[in-house]
């Protein structure tokens, strides 16, 4: 009983930590001591979180390496901008068009993790993690080739380019390959970004204390137990990997509607995101939450504070990655910080006999 | 039919740059047991000694080429002393995040120094182009010089992996490093060699790819880098025939899929392809298949 109300304990200070952010940072706007460079950056500092908790589940919950998440967000962000570039006049309010836009981009991102999970998953290790990869760019690298317009006969689509589309006159061209979507709806704010993350923590916090959850936990500690105890192995990696994917969809959807040209491009949905995200949640403590959340925000704040120090910063982010590893990996680095905590334990013991 | 041959002759030299590229990948991996990520950069890194020695001193080619070697085969070696060797004992994931932070590191170096303008490199290449069939089919000298040093490479690797001691000794660390530590194998002795040997090979894929694609910035090492480690995928990491069979037909996919298909989407069909082998063959195509045990 006291076990469970200490977990319980421990998620609500996540959730609460999220709030406090909201209240803290809408209450710095108001007195305005915000700078419009970190307004900016509040949206994408909402669709990075969500990213890295829904990496953590296949990470550090599932316990398979995915280097292919920035795919899932891709196709999440393009079925979304796309629906609601279609719908942008018809479906009214705007706040029933980006719910119902939110849906599609989680639903076929998650209907490309279903499909994806399923050859990937069958493979192990650094074969699934390139694999995943393999596939991020190869959603990234169709998604540059589409060019897809519409007129009063339908729907075209074409590879080539948008002449070849054939439109007739007062045609409009919806995708445009290399050039993306423009004239997406800006409806991301802040507020709903935060409201998705709450959303996402409960998902993620409630499937892994749930039966399925701990079915899943038992897969990645010990396969061939697992399986011997009844547990369906490709059912339970194929629903994390796809509720990971969703969530991730849920990220792009958010992203897409907070500006108003989607390109896909290698910096936003190529593997160097998925890597980005991927540090984040290593950083934050593989299987934590909290902690991905946190290494979230610090690690997309750490390059902008660090913006006056011009073109050394990506050399300082670097180089604290690798120390950040090398810390809190390595035997050296694990022995100076069981030296810090025997430390400061001596040091409260001591006080404490004063 | 011209054509066809003249792609398949561009697409085994880019073939074999990425075949030099994932001997180093495939080495590193089956030794250390690590996705040496920052691999690319060194090419990079490789690619810009040159540029400096040869365009901006004015140093002969092949003195560049050999400080080139050098200096990358040091930095290899300084790498792993530094970056990866703490880490010996930690998890997978732990490793791949340093070799990412390395990678970062060493393309931010190379921005600082040269800026992110595109460097236009000079070939090192003197050899004339060859002409065959009447002057229809002409091979560049960049090709040939690049088949020739991957097939020398290639061979004097297998001989020194086979006759030489301490080839041997990187077998035998790659099969059990435990058993091989007790048989009296200096273990990161074998595993800085594997480095060393991995970045010098990185070096003169570098200069190579650039002699035939001479646009050079801080990023050029990524996506080649990424490549070869799916060709080394590809063949079967960890096995050296294996990374030059998975270079090889890599690039001609790459080029024939170009030519043909579409060249936006031949990324996307070099990895569909990566993806159709695995799941047919799951360790790839030279892979050892490792039996689990209960």
């Amino acid at each position: 009983m006291k076990k469970m109300s200490k977990q319980l304990r421990s998620n609500l200070i996540t959730y609460g930590i999220v709030v406090a952010a909201y209240i803290i940072v809408t209450f710095c706007m108001q007195a305005g001591m915000v700078s419009s460079l970190l307004k900016g950056l509040l949206v994408p500092l909402c669709v990075y979180v969500i990213l890295a908790i829904s990496l953590n589940l296949t990470v550090g919950i599932l316990g398979e390496l995915s280097l292919g998440h920035a795919g899932f967000m891709c196709a999440g962000a393009f079925s979304s901008a796309l629906f609601s570039k279609i719908t942008a006049d018809v479906i009214q309010p705007a706040g029933l068009r980006f719910f119902l836009a939110l849906l599609i981009g989680t639903v076929v991102a998650a209907i490309f993790g279903l499909l994806i999970g399923i050859p990937v998953l069958r493979l192990k290790g650094d074969y699934l993690a390139i694999v995943t990869l393999a596939f991020g760019e190869i959603i990234k690298n169709v998604v540059n080739v589409v060019f897809l317009g519409r007129d009063s006969a339908g729907f075209h689509m074409s590879t080539k380019d948008s002449i070849s589309l054939g439109l007739e006159p007062g045609g409009q061209v919806l995708i445009k390959g290399p050039q993306g979507i423009t004239g997406t709806p800006n409806d991301s704010t802040f507020l709903i970004g935060i409201i998705l993350i709450l959303v996402t923590l409960f998902i993620v916090i409630n499937l892994i204390n749930s039966r399925t959850g701990r079915a899943i936990m038992a897969i990645r500690d010990n396969r061939i137990a697992a399986e011997s105890v009844g547990i369906d192995i490709t059912k339970y990696k194929l629903l994390a990997f796809s509720v990971s994917a969703a969530l991730a969809g849920t990220a792009g959807v958010l992203y897409a509607h907070n500006l108003s040209t989607l390109i896909a491009l290698p910096k936003n949905f190529g593997y160097n995101m998925s890597i980005m995200i991927l540090v984040f949640v290593v950083l934050g403590g593989i299987g934590n939450i909290r902690g991905s959340i946190i290494a979230a925000v610090v690690l997309t704040l750490l390059p902008e504070m660090l913006r006056a120090l011009n073109d050394y910063r990506m050399l300082i982010y670097a180089v604290v990655l690798i120390a950040t590893m090398i810390f809190t990996s390595s035997q050296g680095g694990q022995e100076i910080q069981e030296r810090m905590k025997a430390f400061f334990k001596r040091r409260s013991k001591a006080e404490e006999g004063k | 039919m011209i054509g066809f041959i003249s792609y398949l002759v561009n697409g085994i030299s880019l073939g074999s740059v990425y075949a030099l590229i994932a001997l180093g990948y495939t080495m590193v991996y089956g030794i250390a047991k690590m996705l040496n990520f920052a691999h690319g950069d060194v090419i990079m890194i490789g690619a810009y000694v040159v540029f400096t020695t040869v365009s901006g001193m004015g140093l002969p080619p092949v003195l560049g080429v050999l400080i080139s070697v050098v200096a990358c085969t040091v930095l290899g070696v300084l790498i792993e002393r530094i970056a990866y060797k703490p880490l010996r004992k930690a998890s997978k994931l732990a490793v791949l995040i340093t070799a990412i932070g390395v990678s970062y590191f060493l393309q931010n170096v190379a921005l600082l120094i040269y800026g992110a303008n595109t460097k236009s490199f000079t070939s090192v290449v003197t050899v004339p182009a060859l002409k065959l069939m009447d002057g229809q089919l002409v091979l560049s000298g960049e090709t040939i010089v690049t088949v020739l040093a991957c097939l020398i490479i290639m061979a004097g690797l297998m001989l020194f992996m086979k006759y030489s001691k301490s080839g041997r000794a990187m077998l035998a660390v790659s099969e059990d490093s435990g058993a091989a530590q007790l048989m009296g194998v200096n273990v990161n002795a074998t595993i800085a060699l594997t480095f060393a040997i991995g970045s010098a090979l990185a070096a003169i894929a570098g200069v190579l790819m650039c002699s035939s694609y001479p646009a050079l910035t801080p990023y050029t090492g990524a996506m080649p880098g990424i490549k070869a480690f799916v060709a080394a995928v590809f063949g079967g990491i960890g096995s050296i025939p294996g990374a030059f069979i998975g270079g090889i037909l890599l690039g001609i996919i790459e080029i024939l899929s170009k030519a043909y298909i579409s060249s936006q989407l031949a990324d996307a069909i070099v990895f569909a392809v990566l993806i159709v082998v695995l799941l047919v063959k799951p360790t790839g195509l030279l892979g050892k298949q490792i039996q689990e045990k209960v």
